[in-house]
């Protein structure tokens, strides 16, 4: 019961936010130096004065700005992001025809970047002052200061330029025709690359938060009593501090999806993967402002949803939050 | 303090590094009086091909090791100053947030999460696409992306140091709140925001990295991330071009991130042995 209504007060606020988001857009919009409409345009000469004096009229440029900031964010609400001329087609429609490709990106690199990082983060802590514990978070601590863009490029050098073992560059193999299993095989091959460099990064970040969580917890006195029940080292932190280890993990992991979202951007741009965030690095050459804005905002709300996600999760993992709550 | 900080070998790489990378920003004019745009020999010279010349040369014939050099002013100064803004943002909302409590707290960590629910670094994509980019939009949209962390932390700092004895002291020797906060409970948060900002500069450096990386940094400005992504398109041919600037990056922000960690620990002596993330 306790967990419908924490998500009906979370999709309540997520609304609000979404909102704000619009809004803040709408400033944007305004703030950029030029005239409105000729903004709206994009700068890609794509758009004649016609066109200019139609979008005048429709946003009401020439009536007073709560009237304006009204009609945008009704716009929005219905789903209107506007009008890309440099594309020659709605917003939302690009949007929504680039969406499953960076869905299928960042979820893939979360889950690999949060597997990897919990287990690599555990199996640290199990060996802490070793050899092997070193070469860990040394490698954590590198991959940590690493450039997501420059990694992706050196991938694709390696793996892809020289070893030839996997493709660089788009999403699928052009004119293939492959179908069905053929097709997603394909796909598969085109996202390991996008997928592990775009993961690296925060797995890196889960594995140095799993390793001090572990480290953390195993000081607490319910270790000492299952050492002293006589449980088997390997045991313990297997049931006993590893599931109470990995939650602040899961939070810090819902609490980085935008920084995925956002390094999903550079990956797309590196690879070609035909994203969103590709999408929005098109646009900026055009300074196609509706593009960029509409991507802004479908990114906050994929965040939006991901930490909603991550809190039911959270909640159906640890019981005791919803009695706290 | 200090002591624990220089026994810390990580720590001292660390510092060792930025010294480095320091002092070629600082010398850069000296070393490469031409200033980073200057044609010195014909495009796509590969490393040690030419005496003179290192790192070779770029797509437009440029002497990429001066690149570098002018790149490390332009990632220093834009990561120190964006740390510096987002500090001037951060600590004064989340002092007062954490001080007065209440309705002032409310709006404030309200506010703050709005920010950390963007995601930062589209808004900052955002923001300097819209604001023309220029050192100062780039600085600032780091800035604004970036405070919302020290809010958060000072806020948490304040609210433990204002039960503490000393302050219940200052009160009842009569001294007005906003001087209570300024010159008794604010000066012992310092450390974990010093320790913050060292790896927010390591951070704000990536991030500016990003920006021109995808085409959105200072015309006027030579920058590594600038340099990678024009080398993004000849990658197969001319690996150098993308490789060293990366390098860079990585042992400048890795450096920061050392740092961090060695002024944590000497900071926490009881948490150092943990290796807190």
């Amino acid at each position: 019961m306790s967990i419908i209504v924490a998500i009906l007060s979370r999709a309540g606020k997520a609304i609000l936010t979404l909102l704000a988001i619009a809004i803040l857009n709408f400033f944007l919009l305004h703030a950029a130096p030029g005239d409105p409409a000729v903004v709206l345009a994009g700068e890609a000469g794509a758009a004649d004065e016609q066109m200019i004096e139609q979008l005048r009229e429709r946003f009401g440029l020439d009536q007073p700005l709560y009237v304006q900031l009204g009609k945008y964010v009704g716009g929005i609400v219905q789903l209107d992001l506007g009008y890309s001329f440099r594309q020659g087609a709605p917003v939302a429609q690009l949007i929504a025809e680039r969406l499953p490709a960076t869905l299928l990106l960042t979820l893939t690199a979360f889950f690999i970047s949060l597997i990897l990082g919990i287990a690599l983060g555990a199996s640290a802590s199990a060996r802490v002052g070793k050899p092997s514990d070193t070469v860990l978070t040394t490698l954590a601590l590198l991959f940590y200061a690493t450039p997501l863009y420059w990694l992706a490029l050196m991938a694709v050098l390696v793996f892809s330029v020289w070893l030839g073992w996997l493709p660089g560059f788009g999403y699928e193999t052009v004119g293939a025709g492959y179908t069905g299993f053929a097709r997603m095989l394909d796909i598969g091959q085109h996202l390991v690359l996008p997928a592990l460099t775009l993961g690296l990064f925060f797995m890196a970040v889960y594995m140095r938060m799993t390793r001090a969580s572990m480290l953390e917890v195993a000081q607490l006195d319910f270790v000492k009593t299952a050492k002293a029940k006589g449980l088997s080292p390997r045991e313990i932190r297997r049931r006993h501090i590893l599931r109470n280890a990995i939650l602040p993990v899961v939070t810090l992991a819902g609490l980085q999806a935008g920084q995925l979202v956002g390094g999903a951007v550079l990956t797309e741009t590196v690879f070609a993967w035909p994203g969103i965030g590709r999408l929005m690095f098109e646009s900026l050459a055009a300074r196609d402002y509706n593009t960029i804005l509409g991507v802004f905002l479908v990114s906050a709300a994929m965040v939006i949803l991901f930490n909603i996600a991550t809190d039911i999760v959270y909640r159906i993992v640890d019981p005791r939050i919803g009695a706290r709550a | 303090m200090w002591k624990r900080f220089r026994s810390n070998i990580g720590a001292m790489i660390g510092v060792a590094l930025l010294a480095t990378v320091i002092v070629i920003a600082l010398i850069a004019p000296l070393l490469y009086p031409g200033g980073p745009w200057q044609m010195v020999q014909r495009p796509f010279l590969a490393p040690f091909s030419v005496d003179g010349l290192p790192l070779g040369t770029d797509t437009l014939g440029r002497n990429v090791a001066a690149q570098l050099a002018y790149g490390a002013r332009v990632s220093l100064l834009v990561g120190l100053v964006s740390t510096l803004v987002a500090l001037l943002i951060g600590v004064p909302l989340g002092a007062l947030a954490g001080f007065y409590g209440g309705y002032v707290d409310e709006g404030a960590m309200r506010f703050t999460e709005f920010f950390q629910t963007i995601p930062n670094f589209a808004l900052a994509i955002v923001l300097v696409a819209i604001f023309e980019p220029t050192l100062a939009s780039i600085t600032l949209a780091i800035a604004i992306v970036s405070w919302p962390p020290v809010a958060r932390l000072v806020r948490a700092e304040v609210m433990s140091v204002r039960t503490r004895e000393f302050v219940d002291a200052a009160r009842l020797a009569g001294l007005s709140k906003p001087r209570i906060l300024i010159q008794q409970v604010l000066p012992n948060t310092v450390s974990p925001i010093i320790v913050m900002a060292s790896l927010m500069v390591a951070t704000a450096i990536l991030l500016e990295s990003s920006l021109s990386f995808l085409g959105l940094g200072d015309p006027n400005a030579m920058s590594w991330g600038y340099m990678i992504g024009a080398a993004r398109t000849v990658i197969r041919t001319s690996w150098w071009l993308s490789f060293f600037p990366g390098i860079a990056i990585v042992i400048t922000v890795l450096a920061l991130n050392l740092i961090g960690e060695g002024l944590n620990d000497a900071f926490n002596p009881h948490l150092s042995r943990k290796g807190k993330a």
